[in-house]
């Protein structure tokens, strides 16, 4: 098993037709995921790389049968293809789009909130269980089918992270990227929560970084009884206050959001935090090795 | 983006929130005829740049007669102002506003901001204006009160009145009235500019029963400039350091840090650890530099120039995983920012993801002379080489 995609997820990618939309669809399509359609308003009717392109997502979720959609729309329209996948009744929504408005993405997220789905990002590198699928923009040979589940805020942070489990030797389960902006759609435990139940899973890394307290919240929740090895990592430990460091949500601001405190929440609920990042696949084959000698 | 105080109390005279008559000045000169058109004394004198801090740095004065504005206007314009936040350098004032003085009964602490764990704009309200508001959610968070709104109902009477009866003592009537429409006007100036932050520390009730935004604080949200045109006139780059300012013009985030290690990474989690990795090698970083995820040649050669122009920096990392960007793109960036500016520092190179081989070559095959390191890990010794 894994969590959230597998070799059956449909997915339809909106945005198909645009620059980055048409060049990460024909990467999916070469990890063979299922592209069941494509979404490009006035475009319904073509064809991209032999996928179907609809007006709505409705089309694509009648017709196709998709039930995972990936975006890639612009910004200004970002938060209404969001809002669009939910109305359709896709599970999965995955937003790879950087620089959606706060105040579009609170409109987004109090919509999507009491409905059964999942959105992961905005602003994220999204979804991949290697061997099976990948929903989003990750370099996929670094990955390799196992394992060890990973969540992170970052991109490239945690092609880093895979490239040293790979060449470790651990697999991963599944690889997901919740997203670096100040409100996205899943949070830590939501993800730890399935990977709790998912028996391909054997241990997780978890990628966190300064701003907001989606880590301290992980910490308590893993400390309540999380059944599975948790090593963690925190970036920005000499990040200034009050500057925001790429990620439009990586900001310590009113005293809060500190790698410190979230190191110290981690640890103290009994976690191994790797302080180094060029020593983390070490940590983890030690966290996974002590664990199976128990 | 930031706004100076008197853009945010424009802001505010547009929205129905009460502020006291003022004017900016950046010029001695204009204080006599500025001074005959407002009410004093007493008046205030306050220096208008993006740091907070500015009353204990100096930058805050409040005087008595005409001839005292033109001397707290001449200590300020022109000057350096250092605060708490300006680090010990201070920043320059360029534009001074005065306004006319008012008769303070109560302090309160008015703010918005969007809570990011419940995706709801969050109203903050307190009676313990005028002072640090950190060290009153720190010490006494009893005193600070917040009202989320949803989205979907907007501000509604019953939000405000959460909020202002819990006041003890409660307010007179009028006061109550005034504050309602504040908090409502407040809501829709956030909501309609996009802001990411406003505050009033204080709102005042003067002895006259008038409520008045005596400070005001206004972040914009920068990812909603492209519906906020007019807005985004109001950017100041005299407030920001002029490498941070260079970055931006090409689409860059840079951030200037104290030490002598530049470095160039893509991605913000990954930038920002790789700044851990040279701190934890004994080195310091110089900068934070993100050229993210899908940058191109000239972005790449602009954010390398940006590095080698800071003569603070002794030693380079460039560290690039690549996904979206391919590294071979990344190794002809670097050579044509390398054309363009002598390099002489060691230039450390750990290159892996996307086209690493061609990126590699690329490089091998130039005049560039660099270190290269194969993984993080040697990426951190050659840096802690560098500095021993």
């Amino acid at each position: 098993m894994s969590i959230l995609i597998d070799e059956n997820s449909r997915v339809v990618v909106q945005g198909i037709t645009g620059q980055e939309g048409s060049f990460h669809t024909r990467q999916m399509l070469d990890y063979k995921t299922i592209i069941a359609a494509g979404v490009t308003p006035g475009k319904g009717g073509q064809q991209m790389e032999g996928v179907p392109v609809f007006n709505t997502v409705q089309e694509a979720v009648d017709k196709e049968g998709a039930n995972v959609s990936c975006i890639f729309v612009p910004p200004p329209f970002a938060a209404d293809a969001i809002i669009e996948s939910a109305a359709a009744g896709i599970g999965v929504i995955v937003c790879i789009t950087e620089g959606i408005p706060v105040l579009d993405m609170v409109k987004a997220a109090n919509f999507i909130k009491d409905k059964d789905l999942v959105l992961i990002g905005p602003n994220c590198p999204g979804i991949i269980s290697p061997g099976k699928s990948k929903v989003g923009i990750m370099p996929a040979p670094i990955h390799k089918q196992g394992e060890i589940g990973v969540i992170s805020r970052s991109g490239t942070l945690t092609y880093e992270v895979v490239y040293q489990l790979t060449g470790a030797g651990m697999g991963q389960s599944t690889c997901i990227g919740i997203g670096g902006d100040p409100i996205v759609g899943t949070s830590f435990i939501d993800i730890l929560k399935k990977f709790k139940d998912d028996p391909q899973t054997e241990g997780v890394v978890l990628i966190g970084e300064i701003g907001g307290t989606a880590e301290e919240e992980a910490a308590e929740y893993i400390k309540a009884g999380f059944n599975k090895p948790v090593t963690a990592f925190i970036a920005g430990q000499t990040a200034p206050p009050g500057r925001r460091m790429g990620h439009a949500g990586a900001i310590i601001s009113g005293g809060q959001g500190k790698a410190e405190d979230k190191i110290k929440a981690l640890q103290d609920a009994g976690i191994s935090v790797s302080l180094n990042l060029a020593s983390l696949g070490k940590t983890v084959s030690e966290v996974m090795a002590k664990h199976r000698s128990v | 983006m930031k706004l100076h105080e008197f853009q945010a109390k424009d802001i505010f005279r547009r929205s129905r929130i009460p502020v006291p008559d003022g004017q900016l000045v950046t010029n001695v000169d204009q204080v006599i005829e500025v001074a005959k058109n407002l009410n004093g004394p007493p008046w205030v004198v306050k220096a208008q740049v993006h740091a907070g801090g500015r009353g204990k740095g100096g930058g805050v004065k409040v005087v008595k007669t005409t001839e005292e504005i033109k001397s707290a206007v001449d200590t300020m314009l022109g000057k350096q102002l250092v605060t708490k936040q300006t680090g010990s350098q201070g920043v320059t004032v360029h534009q001074v506003l005065i306004e006319e003085g008012v008769n303070i009964d109560k302090e309160y602490y008015l703010g918005m901001v969007v809570d990011r764990s419940i995706f709801m704009p969050t109203m903050i309200f307190s009676q313990a204006g005028g002072m640090d508001i950190e060290e009153v959610a720190a010490e006494t968070p009893d005193l600070i009160f917040k009202e989320p709104v949803s989205p979907i109902t907007g501000w509604l009477p019953n939000n405000a009145r959460n909020l202002i009866y819990r006041l003890d003592p409660l307010p007179e009537p009028p006061v109550i009235k005034a504050l309602l429409a504040v908090m409502a006007n407040l809501y829709k100036a956030f909501i309609s500019n996009d802001c990411s932050l406003v505050e009033i520390n204080p709102l005042v009730i003067t002895k006259e029963g008038q409520v008045l935004a005596v400070d005001a604080k206004i972040t914009i949200d920068d990812t909603a400039s492209f519906r906020q045109k007019d807005l985004m006139k109001l950017d100041d780059p005299r407030e920001k350091d002029p490498l941070e300012l260079k970055a931006e013009e090409n689409d860059l985030n840079y951030i200037r840090l104290d030490g002598n290690i530049g470095a160039m990474v893509n991605g913000a989690g990954l930038a920002m650890a790789t700044m851990d990795v040279i701190k934890s090698a004994g080195a310091e970083p110089a900068n934070f530099l993100d050229v993210g995820g899908g940058a191109n040649e000239e972005m790449i050669s602009k954010g390398f120039e940006i590095i080698l122009q800071d003569s603070r920096v002794k030693a380079v990392l460039i560290n690039i995983f690549g996904g979206i960007l391919r590294c071979d793109v990344l190794a002809r960036g670097v050579l044509a920012a390398a054309k363009k500016n002598s390099i002489e520092v060691p230039l450390i190179v750990r290159l892996e993801g996307t086209n690493v081989d061609e990126g590699r070559k690329i490089l091998e095959e130039s005049d560039l002379k660099f270190l290269v390191a194969k993984d993080l890990a040697e990426a951190a010794e050659l840096v802690a080489k560098q500095v021993s």
